[in-house]
């Protein structure tokens, strides 16, 4: 199991070397998110609209090690912006990946960009 | 280093050892503690909380590990048996001995058993310890699996007899309570509170017998009746004696300490017995020539037992208060002061209302100038405040009828607030915790009963000062500017109720006009479904309008399960299904291989669904006639059914008809939490319906309505709403009652812990939603109508609009599926693989 989660790393705007075409904007609702394929890897992305941001994280929550993160809540705990697992509700700041709720290790977590009307996620390979 | 040995590790005996290691000289002691039980201390005010649950961990004082961390030795299952003074030693059953420097009798007292011919018989027990209670349900159990009488009477009708009575109707046994005074509570209570309270004790089911003296136990062996004489003989399979304590003075008596004559150890009010080495605290001491049976004495008696071996100045006070306040099975009963006018030092005020069972006294000075004592049955919301003014001698209002009528008239609140209450007033007894000692807490910053509670202990005895505690401290916050409230979550400041009305005042339609208007932050996984919910109740939308502020199973109209595959429900009412959508069911089931069972509520469940296989199973199923059975919803799941009267020979109505009549009233209808219904068509109540959010059991006349109960972490059966009503008026008032939870619960709070906070309980609720003593019946009626009316089944939605189906697939970028899931064979079906530990 922990094969799968090796396969994510937080990747910083600096070391990514692909920026992958994911989809249009339009087909992520807004203040919510959806997953995207990207190789082998699964990656939540979140259309923050409320801030006019982007958010992407490994869509495998570490708690029970399930592909579901893309389908939770998101909002944001005294200001930091976090997505809420829908299987147990563990929280993850969408900046840092941080577990705010427990204390599980942080998610990976993935550099968005908007053009074109697509949405764009940074990888390191 | 001197040595202190306790003998008792009761509720008072533990409280010795917690005043104990708080001294700052404790170190210099060694001490010891003897306990005759297997178990550590544990809280014997709430003992019939354990025949709820059997959690001794729950009533626990503190665990082993306590005495350890604190350095004193607990030696429980050892009985002493013998003090000799002479060389100030100790033995125990097992030939052990002690020495001592200072010697604490802290034995507590027994159970008082009349020497009543056949009192030895089986199935006769007290009511005084774990062990005990364990031995009561045991045999309770028998009882019931026998097939006999299922009758068990109490022996004394004080307040633990009354409390054991309704352990007795929760163990489902008959029960009758036996007392030989003419009233109950004679100790607390006059003629007229006992009648009122005999009148709602009854109404539970709780039977009454006043002036009875039992000559004889009869049976064979075991217990089989009570003989009071002249014939006049109750049948019992049980019997539960609780006719008062005796105070454990036997180690006492031997060593020659003095004793009352009517038992009890002398103590003066330094604690000390007639020997200067050895005390006697709680309810094995005698002191006034009085026993005192309330904890709170008790523990005011380990503190000064500490203070004096630790040479400090401390007495117990001349008058010690013996006010008590509880709740009998939902009943509140209060007494205080003086209750009995037996010091003829005032004249009585009276209140009595028969229609709502509530009886009010106070006894006011003959100068009307202070409150001597009183007694609350019915409502005793007042009784902090009363107690309070009683005890620091506040002055009283110019009409002292204001302080049990009301202010009728006037402008100023006739008891004032909480904050007019003296600095030294002592608001918990249990811990000796002053009105001034709160206030102080929340200046140092603390803002919430949880942590007021770890810092000073206040309520964490019996706990009856939880409401005026709760007071102060939101009164003092409110007072240094800051505001308390049951907020949803940190995003907005206000209740739920609140924000129910906020949206249909404004008319507000999406979550984010709400945030943006009367919150902040961007929201969380707390306020967006309790809003969603919201928006659901008010305006009877579906969960695919606002999608992304629905919690996890509602998002997507389906149960998410431990590998985030999701199981799908149809709606089968009543539990009521043809063959022929048997079959139906089935084939689907099998054509995208889930995994079946069939749920509590009486219907099917399939398992194993992908996300992007939900929109194509719910296609297939509304084909063949299904509809959403909202098994993922805060909302209604199902109404339960026995068979009833159309095929059962017992059945006094048709259940199977109403019960598909009523889900189908309120499918769809989104509340605070889920709900659930039950109708049985007789008294032997197949359909479990006393277990559910609103019940109806068929009965000679009509049918008998019951509200607010739940099977799940913590059971309870659902109360008399209603009695013997036609099937209009059961619509009519269940209407009412779920209009009225929906509009006024918390988040996620089911219809009992609603009813269970509801200040006057399930008598309120019957005003409100019977006798519209709100006046909002018409409004409810009104709201619940147009729930009804625009019902719409949120899957038919889904799959008719390719925008929503288009959330189903599992990627944004590809038709793949999960490759991550895998599933292994169970039995002839299927289980997602097993978690990593």
């Amino acid at each position: 199991m922990s094969a799968i989660l090796e396969k994510y790393f937080t990747t910083e705007v600096d070391n990514v070397k692909v920026w992958f075409k994911a989809a249009p904007v339009a087909k992520f609702p807004e203040n919510g998110g959806a997953c995207v394929k990207y190789k082998d890897k699964q990656i939540a992305v979140f259309n923050f609209t409320r801030e006019g941001k982007w958010y992407a994280c490994q869509n495998l929550c570490p708690h029970k090690m399930e592909m579901v993160l893309s389908r939770g809540m998101i909002g944001d705990d005294c200001g930091t912006p976090k997505v809420a697992c829908p299987l147990h509700k563990k929280t993850f700041s969408l900046d840092s990946g941080e577990n705010l709720n427990g204390d599980l290790d942080a998610i990976a977590v993935y550099p968005v960009k908007i053009e074109d009307g697509f949405v764009f996620l940074g990888f390191a390979e | 280093m001197k040595t202190i040995l306790v003998i008792g590790n009761g509720m008072v005996g533990y409280k010795f050892c917690e005043k104990f290691v708080a001294q700052a000289t404790a170190s210099e002691f060694k001490l010891t503690v003897f306990g005759e039980e297997p178990r550590p201390a544990y809280d014997r005010v709430h003992l019939s909380e354990y025949f709820g649950d059997q959690d001794a961990e729950r009533l626990s004082m503190a665990p082993r590990s306590w005495y350890e961390e604190n350095g004193v030795e607990l030696i429980t299952n050892e009985r002493v048996t013998d003090i000799h003074r002479a060389n100030k030693t100790i033995t125990t059953i097992s030939d052990a001995t002690y020495s001592y420097d200072y010697l604490v009798l802290a034995t507590g007292s027994s159970a008082f058993v009349p020497p009543i011919p056949g009192v030895e018989k089986e199935g006769v027990f007290v009511y005084r310890t774990i062990e005990d209670l364990d031995a009561t349900l045991a045999y309770a159990a028998k009882l019931k699996a026998e097939g006999g009488t299922k009758k068990a009477a109490i022996l004394g009708g004080g307040l633990l007899g009354l409390e054991a009575g309704k352990a007795i109707l929760d163990m489902d046994l008959e029960a009758a309570v036996v007392e030989f005074a003419p009233r109950l509570m004679p100790r607390q209570l006059d003629g007229d509170a006992s009648k009122v309270l005999q009148g709602k004790l009854e109404d539970l089911g709780i039977d009454i017998l006043l002036n009875k003296g039992t000559q004889q136990i009869v049976g064979e062996g075991a217990i089989s009746g009570m003989d009071f004489g002249n014939g006049d003989v109750l049948d019992v399979g049980m019997l539960l004696v609780s006719a008062g304590i005796r105070p454990r003075d036997e180690l006492a008596k031997t060593c020659g300490l003095e004793v009352g004559t009517r038992g009890g150890i002398v103590v003066t009010n330094d604690m000390k017995t007639s020997d200067e080495a050895i005390f006697a605290i709680g309810e094995c001491a005698l002191l006034n020539q009085m026993i005192y049976g309330l904890v709170a004495p008790g523990y005011d008696m380990a503190g000064v037992a500490v203070a004096q071996i630790m040479e400090e100045e401390a007495m117990m006070p001349t008058a010690i208060d013996m006010s008590t306040k509880l709740k009998l099975s939902g009943i509140d009963v209060a007494s205080f002061g003086d209750a009995l006018n037996e010091k003829s030092e005032g004249e009585s005020i009276v209140y009595e209302n028969k229609f709502q069972g509530i009886y009010k006294k106070i006894i006011v000075s003959n100068d009307g100038k202070s409150l001597l004592g009183g007694i609350l049955v019915g409502d005793a919301s007042d009784y902090n405040m009363l107690h309070q003014i009683y005890l620091n001698g506040m002055a009283i209002p110019e009409n002292p009828e204001d302080l049990i009528l009301g202010s009728r008239g006037g402008e100023s609140a006739s008891m004032g607030s909480v904050l007019d209450l003296p600095d030294a007033a002592v608001v918990c007894s249990c811990e000796s915790i002053t009105k001034g000692q709160i206030c102080c807490k929340v200046e140092e910053g603390i803002d919430n009963l949880k942590d007021l509670a770890a810092d000073t202990k206040a309520t964490t005895g019996c706990g009856g000062c939880k409401p005026m505690v709760t007071d102060i401290l939101n009164e003092s916050l409110k007072a240094s500017g800051k505001v308390v409230k049951e907020t949803i979550c940190e995003h907005f400041d206000y209740s739920r109720q609140e924000l129910f009305d906020l949206i249909t005042m404004k008319g507000y339609t999406s979550y984010d006009e709400v945030l943006d208007g009367h919150g902040k932050g961007n929201g969380c996984e707390i306020c967006k479904p309790a809003l969603a919910s919201l928006f659901a109740s008010i305006y009877n939308e579906t969960a695919n309008k606002q999608e992304v502020i629905q919690d996890s199973n509602d998002r997507f109209l389906a149960n998410i399960q431990r590998n985030g595959t999701y199981s799908v429900v149809p709606r089968v009412a009543g539990g009521e299904i043809t063959p022929k959508q048997l079959i139906a069911i089935g084939e689907i089931a099998a054509k995208y291989d889930l995994y079946t069972k069939i749920t509590g509520g009486q219907r099917i469940d399939m398992f194993g669904a992908r996300l992007d296989e939900l929109p194509k199973i719910w296609k297939d199923l509304i084909e063949e006639g299904f509809e959403s059975g909202h098994a993922y919803g805060k909302s209604l799941r199902t109404v339960k059914s026995c068979v009833g009267s159309t095929w059962c020979r017992y059945g006094m109505d048709e259940s199977v008809s109403f019960a598909i009549e009523v889900e189908n009233r309120y499918k769809g209808i989104r509340s605070p939490h889920k709900f659930k219904g039950g109708v049985s068509g007789c008294i032997r109540e197949c359909a479990e319906a006393r277990c559910k959010d609103f019940g109806m059991i068929a009965v000679d006349g009509g049918w008998n309505l019951y509200v607010a109960g739940n099977g799940g972490a913590n059971p309870k059966h659902a109360e008399l709403l209603a009695e013997q009503i036609d099937n209009e008026t059961v619509v009519k008032y269940i209407d009412r009652f779920l209009m009225y939870y929906i509009k006024t619960a918390l988040p996620l709070q089911r219809t009992a812990a609603w009813l269970d906070k509801l200040e006057g309980g399930i008598e309120y609720l019957k005003d409100v939603v019977i006798n519209d003593s709100l006046g909002i019946c018409e409004d409810l009626d009104k709201e619940m109508a147009g729930l009804i009316n625009t019902y719409k089944c949120e899957w038919k939605e889904a799959i008719e609009n390719i925008e929503i189906q288009n959330r189903y697939s599992h990627f944004v970028n590809s038709d793949e599926i999960d490759k991550n899931l895998n599933f292994v064979p169970l039995r002839e079906q299927k289980m997602p693989e097993l978690w990593e530990a």
